[in-house]
């Protein structure tokens, strides 16, 4: 229940709080104009805040250098896919071990999360011998495995976390009903976990989306996605930071939008079942 | 038809054995009631009829198919749940109607039930309404809609009433009966009020730690128990205890006589007692009498407008052919 909070905390606590937005968001922030500086002026000491002439040339230089569209294009396939391969994959999974759960389930979902804990570079080389031996280097489907296998473990955490929010006693009443398994989870059990199914996946798309190891490791050209956008900017000729501002602008923004006006569902999402 | 057998069943979760094996025989028809202490494996022996549990040992048949291994969804059952277990995301209507969408029935039928199912149960107001808008009353409506629609082979309802408050309770209980009466499918109920037991049950079977204490009907039990357990668990008030001296004189090692069997007066009868607290009801008050002599207080019932006060000293007479006795080992000796 809200507690009385004396004014001046009040007044401290809100600084506080913006101090820390401010800070956390001023590196975009600066990336941001940045990107509307010519390159002698990006670089210049001391560096101007906002008063610069404003310039859309590195938008200009980086868009005639690369294919924008082709990119986002990309990224899109490569996030939504492999999300969505993902819930395809942890719905049943987390509805076994939220509803059926056996000795070993907490066992099980450790040990998941546990794959997390390996850091990424330790399985570069196999992965990517497999992936030339398939044939998934540098394709978009490639990209959709990998990134549907790092995130999975997150996606049947976070279902595991929502359905057990679920009376069992509901998905019991579908089956006295006569729902088979698959009617039970697609009629009743998903469109019950609608919220929690939803913010899952704006969270792995956004991981997904920013995800820099895998993408840039495994793709060259054809499935490159936004970070490779970017980091085709960052080395070759020496740095250009107004250009590689123009371009992480770029990238980052859709995620941006959509982050912004998921915000709220995000929130409810990742501390759902914290506080009954 | 339904027609549920039990067959040597057992339940053991992990090393723990809930229901030791059992038989029972549930007929076409019948409206049968479980009940027991909470605990007593009541519910879990509901659950395996339903197929919601996997049975450990044994086999369940319906109609003389052994359905052990069928799976829920296709053992032609209904159940109502304590907590009504209604889709919180569906109106009414889709609730009522999702078992005779997953039977794959046409939509013109499936609208047909839903109305009539409605018309039955007083919810047709209320079809386009979520159950979160609904009261507790209502949704239990809603509950058995659900079932009757896809006319099962037998409903199971696992102590459906206790959500409810004492009023409802009686109405419903009341709706229920009537429910049977007219459709004539079997039922199987579980609850621990043994009045609920008494009034609605064709069948009682009285269970205590998952052992079957004894299947009757309701007077059969109340007339005849087969020993101190279900003499004490059926009837209300309880059956008045007796040890010592006074069972030795009947012959037995625990003589039991019901409130309703012992007349209370001033001046007639072989106990003697002080009255203690008493309990109006209007038609009857049940008087709790202390009796030193057997070491017991017994509760006695008594006429509504019977004057006696706390304190008094009465004479009480058990009418000494409804006296049961117990053996050593709680059995009723006949």
């Amino acid at each position: 229940m809200a507690r009385a909070v004396p004014a001046r905390r009040k007044m401290l606590t809100t600084i506080l709080g913006w101090g820390v937005g401010l800070t956390i968001f001023f590196p975009i922030l600066w990336t941001f104009l940045t990107g509307f500086k010519t390159e002698a002026e990006a670089i210049a000491s001391p560096p101007s805040f906002l008063l610069f002439d404003w310039t859309l040339s590195a938008y200009d230089a980086v868009n005639q250098r690369t294919d924008y569209l082709k990119h986002f294009w990309n990224s899109v396939v490569i996030s939504f896919g492999s999300t969505g391969l993902g819930l395809l994959i942890a719905v049943p999974a987390a509805w076994a071990m939220a509803f059926v759960p056996a000795k070993r389930t907490k066992d099980i979902l450790m040990w998941m999360l546990s794959t997390k804990m390996l850091p990424p570079v330790g399985v570069l080389i196999p992965i990517y011998l497999i992936f030339r031996d398939a044939g998934l280097l540098d394709t978009r489907l490639g990209l959709v495995i990998v990134l549907t296998l790092i995130n999975l473990p997150i996606i049947v955490w976070m279902l595991f976390t929502y359905f057990r929010e679920i009376p069992v006693d509901i998905l019991e009443a579908a089956r006295m009903d006569g729902a088979e398994l698959r009617s039970e989870i697609l009629f009743v059990l998903v469109p019950m976990a609608v919220p929690g199914i939803a913010s899952t996946l704006l969270l792995n798309v956004i991981l997904a989306w920013n995800e820099a190891f895998w993408t840039l490791n495994l793709t060259a050209a054809k499935a490159a996605p936004l970070t490779a956008f970017i980091a085709s900017f960052s080395s070759p000729e020496g740095l250009f930071y107004a250009k590689l501002s123009a371009a992480s602008t770029m990238a980052i923004a859709p995620i941006l939008i959509v982050g912004w006006f998921s915000q709220k569902q995000l929130v409810r999402g990742l501390t759902f079942g914290a506080v009954k | 038809m339904g027609l549920i057998t039990l067959k040597n069943v057992s339940k053991s979760f992990d090393d723990v054995e809930v229901i030791p094996p059992l038989d029972l025989e549930i007929r076409d028809g019948e409206f049968v009631v479980f009940v027991g202490p909470s605990g007593c494996g009541k519910s879990t022996l509901l659950r395996l009829i339903a197929g919601l549990e996997d049975i450990t040992s044994g086999r369940v048949e319906i109609d003389g198919v052994d359905v052990t291994e069928v799976p829920p969804a296709r053992r032609r059952l209904a159940m109502v749940f304590q907590s009504y277990a209604l889709y919180p995301h569906m109106s009414v209507r889709k609730n009522i109607a999702f078992p005779l969408r997953m039977a794959k029935l046409d939509k013109a039928e499936q609208s047909r039930r839903v109305e009539s199912a409605a018309h039955v149960l007083n919810l047709t107001e209320y079809l386009d309404r979520r159950p979160g808008q609904l009261s507790g009353g209502q949704r239990q409506r809603v509950a058995i809609g659900r079932a009757i629609v896809r006319e099962p082979e037998a409903f199971l309802f696992d102590e459906p009433l206790s959500n409810l408050d004492a009023a409802l309770r009686v109405n419903m209980r009341l709706e229920i009966s009537e429910l049977h009466q007219s459709l004539k499918t079997t039922m199987i109920y579980v609850t621990h009020d043994q009045v609920e037991a008494m009034t609605m049950a064709d069948k009682i079977v009285v269970l205590q730690a998952g052992v079957i204490e004894q299947v009757g009907s309701p007077l059969e039990l109340y007339h005849n128990p087969r020993n101190l357990f279900v003499a004490s668990f059926i009837g209300s008030p309880k059956m008045n205890f007796l040890r010592g001296d006074e069972a030795d004189r009947h012959g037995a090692h625990t003589i039991g006589i019901r409130p309703e069997h012992i007349r209370i007066s001033a001046n007639e009868g072989e106990w003697k007692g002080t009255v203690g607290v008493s309990e109006h009801l209007g038609a009857d008050t049940f008087f709790h009498v202390r009796c030193e002599e057997l070491g017991a207080t017994l509760t006695v019932r008594a006429d509504g407008d019977n004057p006696l006060q706390y304190g008094d000293s009465v004479l009480l007479a058990p009418e000494l052919a409804k006296l049961q006795r117990f053996d050593a080992d709680g059995l009723r000796i006949t």
